[in-house]
């Protein structure tokens, strides 16, 4: 199961939503279609059309930069992180 | 006993603000987790808060309160374009408007969705495919920075199908088939600056219609105008103003003869003019015009006020607000003769909406 790490920001939006948690899924873009399913609107948070990431958000596998579709290990860390940026 | 209700918009989210009598106000908010507010409306049908919003990090959202802005959802099911659509670009939804059971959202990339569960799908209704100019206004290289693509919803309040949207740049249009098809609707404009199309290619800020949908204003890039056959031709109202130039404007509710305006100094800084802050009040029909400045900064005012940035209520004596781009706002309730800042100190003020609440 790989363990997923989501920023801060998306909590507010979806009541739940936990900071870390563990899921089954083959690659990134599954792994948010999952949460998608469970708290619906999540995808399009984090995902434009196309598919891709949306141009601030940035996923890291296992400490190395990543994208949708990443495949995931057993036990990948997968980092969900908004750029630091706007003032 | 009624209650008034501003909702404005900010850069950082958006504020709800109530009074009884329209002197002291009460302030809530940050509301929609202080995301980019593009326009913010109550439903007077449904008694919903509905805000256009676009987060940088996180995408373009219809937020929606049932309960004055205590709880909120969000939702952009549907708020996209498809990616065979010729690669249109979604940056942000920039308008926002409920009528007749629907709520219509438009966008840049321009297009055109509606909503008719009460904002919680939606659905395409136009991108302009095919449009005379299209290309042109959905080219990022000729687009303004702070592009807002559909930058206005201008329900009919009788006829459902029928409403007025306008295009960032190019133009005004009416459509009377829900959206099927458009007529530019801007004879009469003025454009100082080479004409690549004949019917559109004029700069449309802000069409504000009197309580007849006959009698329109429109504050121009180049010129105040005034139409009196709902849009059809416009006819220059310009002299009288201290410049031709600016954003905000509000039609009186009870008299199609009286209307305000904002006027900005032309240039980069889109400020008042020389830093004297006023609101200047037509009461015929655009033949003359008189500046409100009594409570205003007499000087060293230098404040914008964007296109969605001032209203009016409704009132028997109808209350008059304004927010600046610098989070200043301004209230008069006695049609613009004097004027006093209310709420507090705001982030950039980009929309004022104001509904009465039973």
């Amino acid at each position: 199961m790989a363990e997923l790490h989501l920023p801060p920001m998306l909590q507010p939006l979806f009541p739940g939503l936990p900071r870390e948690l563990g899921i089954e899924a083959g690659t990134v873009l599954e792994a948010i279609d999952s949460l998608d399913e469970r708290w619906p609107g999540f995808r399009d948070r984090l995902v434009e059309p196309g598919p891709a990431l949306r141009p601030h958000i940035n996923v890291y596998v296992d400490r190395e930069r990543g994208g949708l579709e990443t495949e995931l290990g057993a036990a990948s860390r997968v980092d969900v992180i908004a750029a630091i940026s706007g003032g | 006993m009624s209650k008034s209700v501003l909702l404005i918009g900010t850069r950082k989210g958006l504020f709800v603000l109530e009074s009884g009598d329209r002197r002291d106000w009460s302030v809530r908010g940050p509301y929609c987790e202080s995301w980019p507010i593009y326009q913010a409306v109550l439903d007077p049908e449904s008694g919903t808060i509905y805000a256009a919003a676009a987060s940088e990090w996180l995408g373009s959202a219809i937020w929606r309160s049932a309960d004055l802005g205590e709880s909120w959802e969000h939702s952009s099911e549907g708020i996209g374009y498809p990616a065979e659509d010729g690669g249109l670009k979604l940056s942000k939804v920039s308008s926002v408007m409920p009528a007749h059971g629907r709520l219509l959202v438009g966008a840049e990339s321009a297009g055109l969705f509606e909503s008719t569960d009460g904002g919680k799908t939606f659905s395409l209704v136009t991108t302009f495919e095919g449009h005379e100019g299209r290309e042109a206004w959905n080219d990022p290289a000729q687009q303004p920075p702070g592009h807002l693509g559909l930058s206005a919803i201008i329900p009919h309040p009788e006829e459902r199908d029928r409403f007025w949207i306008i295009v960032q740049g190019y133009s005004l249009f009416e459509t009377t088939d829900g959206g099927q098809t458009w007529t530019p609707r801007n004879k009469g404009l003025r454009r100082d600056w080479p004409a690549e199309y004949e019917e559109i290619g004029f700069c449309v800020h802000k069409v504000a219609p009197a309580a007849d949908f006959e009698r329109m204003y429109q504050q121009n890039h180049v010129g105040m105008h005034r139409s009196d056959d709902a849009g059809k031709t416009w006819t220059e109202i310009t002299e009288g103003l201290p410049t031709e130039f600016g954003f905000a404007a509000a039609t009186h509710p009870h008299d199609r003869d009286t209307f305000y305006v904002i006027p900005l100094d032309p240039g980069h800084g889109r400020t008042m003019p020389e830093g004297k802050a006023a609101v200047w009040r037509t009461r015929d029909g655009g033949s003359s015009w008189q500046p409100l400045t009594n409570g205003l900064p007499p000087e060293n005012a230098y404040v914008g006020v964007l296109r969605e940035g001032m209203t009016m209520d409704d009132r028997d004596a109808p209350g008059l607000y304004f927010g600046t781009s610098t989070g200043q706002l301004f209230a008069s309730t006695d049609e613009g003769e004097s004027w006093g800042q209310i709420g507090g100190l705001f982030p950039g003020i980009t929309s004022v909406t104001v509904a009465t609440v039973e």
